[in-house]
């Protein structure tokens, strides 16, 4: 009785470890194959960039970086960024804060509407720019009478880096817009504050991680952007190349290490607002409080 | 200050929410507007405020029309069910908040507007809580922050809106009983958004019983005790009896 109780529990045990063994074995191999797929898909394509840009030794990488052209690029997609990032920055505030705190008429229009950019591809959002202003386009011939060069030009390809950004402000504050209600506002405007007041002392500081957050999604999406803004840009080296351009003119024409250093040229850019992005993102929930404190 | 409601109606999306309703706010007066919910109370206390606009009507601070006024003109302490303090400033910088944002010729100084909210924390027993961040604060503490933030710019009128409906039985029923007798104290016209009637009855000089945006009855706790008007006066009313008999019972104490 004693001795069959006990083989009892053994045989449970041998079975509950088995269990066991198989569930770890199973977690065990989720995490490889998440592992080898991150490693493959992220990790080798940018410790590839890394190598061949470094191929011939830090000299020739040094000297491609610092090439006219690559520094000319490099000042050119920091001036879109540079114009894109405040522009989209007011208007995602003005927007997130009239879809969030008030109720019209085609909001919802209006939601889909700012997503938009997401699901149409760049390309496409390039060529719309190309056939309203481009020589041949809808208003191409005005403008060619009045000497406004649009395709093929600064304003082009910040029109195009503007459709493609459109919704990353939007989207970071909207959520919390709407989650934080108007009670505070109408306080502070009952307790006499103006209207820039209330937004300056009362609505930004409730929202200005999220804001930053979505400036620095928004920042690294304009320096990144290739397909709108290749169409509209005309690869004029030196006076129309961003960046991302560049480095699709010097692969094609066999330049690999001045390719790949201005792509870890944008491999940097991007690592670096990552970083930023994790430490914005990290605040966030400060700004939770505003909901999850209300109970009391 | 006295307050006069003419012939206010309000609309929402084609439901008539409020039907032509006139009242009278005595200066001094605490009044309750007490119905169930979706009644009209809170939009007709937002109407009071500024906040909602209305269809025909007039509201009257003092005899004058407020139509044009703005917000700030208003000068109305407006406490909210969920205490809409500012999360990011400290609750002293909160009570201070309508003083700061003064132009700068009719701004007190920054010593003056120290004191001034020292006082007001005084006022409402925060005493050295000034410090603190509103989410170190218990509800009830919460709260009376929001009071102390609305007293700041010497409001003409004080207008609560469920302002214990977020909070514990007991901390509800203390903080009743002291918001009534600082209100005694400072002789300020107070209206009280409620939906309970123990709250309203213990509470007010006067009670306006309102069903889907008509007045039912007014008139004194006592007398909406003694005689319901109608059947739905009768029914809200006594929906607790085990209650009602206790609020009897302290209203005999209050009387001896």
């Amino acid at each position: 009785m004693n001795s069959s109780s006990t083989s009892v529990r053994w045989v449970a045990a041998q079975g509950l470890s088995r269990l066991h063994w198989q569930k770890k074995l199973g977690q065990g191999l989720l995490i490889a194959i998440g592992m080898i797929f991150f490693v493959l898909v992220l990790v080798l394509p940018v410790a590839a960039v890394l190598t061949e840009a470094l191929r011939r030794g830090l000299s020739p990488y040094f000297e491609a970086l610092l090439a006219v052209d690559t520094l000319a690029a490099l000042k050119l997609t920091m001036l879109v960024v540079a114009i894109v990032v405040p522009i989209q920055t007011a208007f995602g505030l003005a927007a997130a804060w009239a879809i969030g705190k008030f109720s019209f008429r085609g909001k919802r229009t209006l939601i889909t509407l700012i997503d938009l950019p997401f699901s149409v591809s760049p390309v496409v959002a390039g060529l719309i720019y190309v056939l309203l202003f481009g020589a041949q386009g809808l208003w191409g011939s005005w403008l060619l009478a009045h000497n406004i060069r649009i395709i093929f030009a600064l304003p082009g390809m910040l029109l195009a880096t503007l459709f493609v950004t459109f919704p990353f402000v939007v989207r970071q504050l909207l959520p919390l817009m709407e989650a934080q209600g108007k009670d505070k506002e109408e306080a502070a405007l009952m307790l006499g504050a103006s209207g820039w007041q209330t937004f300056f002392f009362v609505t930004l500081p409730g929202i200005r991680w999220a804001l930053l957050h979505g400036m620095v999604l928004c920042a690294a999406r304009a320096m990144g952007e290739f397909g709108a803004v290749s169409v509209v840009s005309g690869h004029i080296r030196g006076a129309t190349n961003t960046l991302p351009l560049h480095v699709e003119i010097l692969y094609n024409e066999y330049q690999f290490v001045a390719a790949f250093a201005a792509a870890s040229l944008l491999l940097i850019l991007s690592l670096f607002t990552l970083a930023l992005k994790n430490y914005f993102a990290q605040k966030l929930p400060e700004n939770g409080e505003g909901v999850v404190f209300h109970g009391h | 200050m006295d307050i006069k409601l003419f012939n206010i109606s309000k609309t929402y999306a084609k439901e008539r929410v409020l039907h032509q309703v006139n009242l009278n706010i005595r200066s001094g007066q605490f009044l309750s507007l007490l119905g169930p919910s979706g009644c009209g109370k809170t939009t007709l206390l937002r109407i009071m405020a500024g906040l909602e606009n209305f269809e025909g009507g007039q509201v009257l601070f003092a005899g004058q029309d407020t139509a044009n006024w703005t917000l700030k003109e208003r000068r109305v302490g407006f406490v909210f069910q969920h205490y809409a303090l500012f999360k990011h400033m400290r609750v002293a910088e909160n009570v201070s908040f309508g003083l700061r944002m003064l132009p700068r010729r009719e701004r007190p100084s920054s010593k003056l507007i120290g004191e001034r909210t020292q006082e007001l924390l005084r006022l409402v027993q925060l005493d050295g809580l000034g410090e603190r961040w509103p989410h170190q604060l218990s509800g009830g503490q919460r709260q009376r922050v929001a009071l102390a933030r609305a007293l700041a710019i010497e409001p003409r009128i004080l207008l609560l809106d469920e302002p214990f409906g977020a909070l514990d039985a007991k901390v509800r029923r203390e903080l009743r009983l002291w918001l009534r007798s600082l209100q005694k104290q400072l002789a300020i016209t107070t209206v009280l958004v409620t939906h309970d009637q123990d709250e309203a009855f213990e509470m007010s000089d006067h009670v306006v019983l309102l069903n889907q945006g008509r007045i039912e009855q007014e008139g004194s706790p006592q007398e909406l005790m003694d005689e319901p008007a109608s059947p739905f006066a009768a029914n809200f009313l006594s929906l607790k009896p085990v209650r009602s008999s206790r609020r009897l019972q302290s209203f005999g104490e209050g009387l001896q």
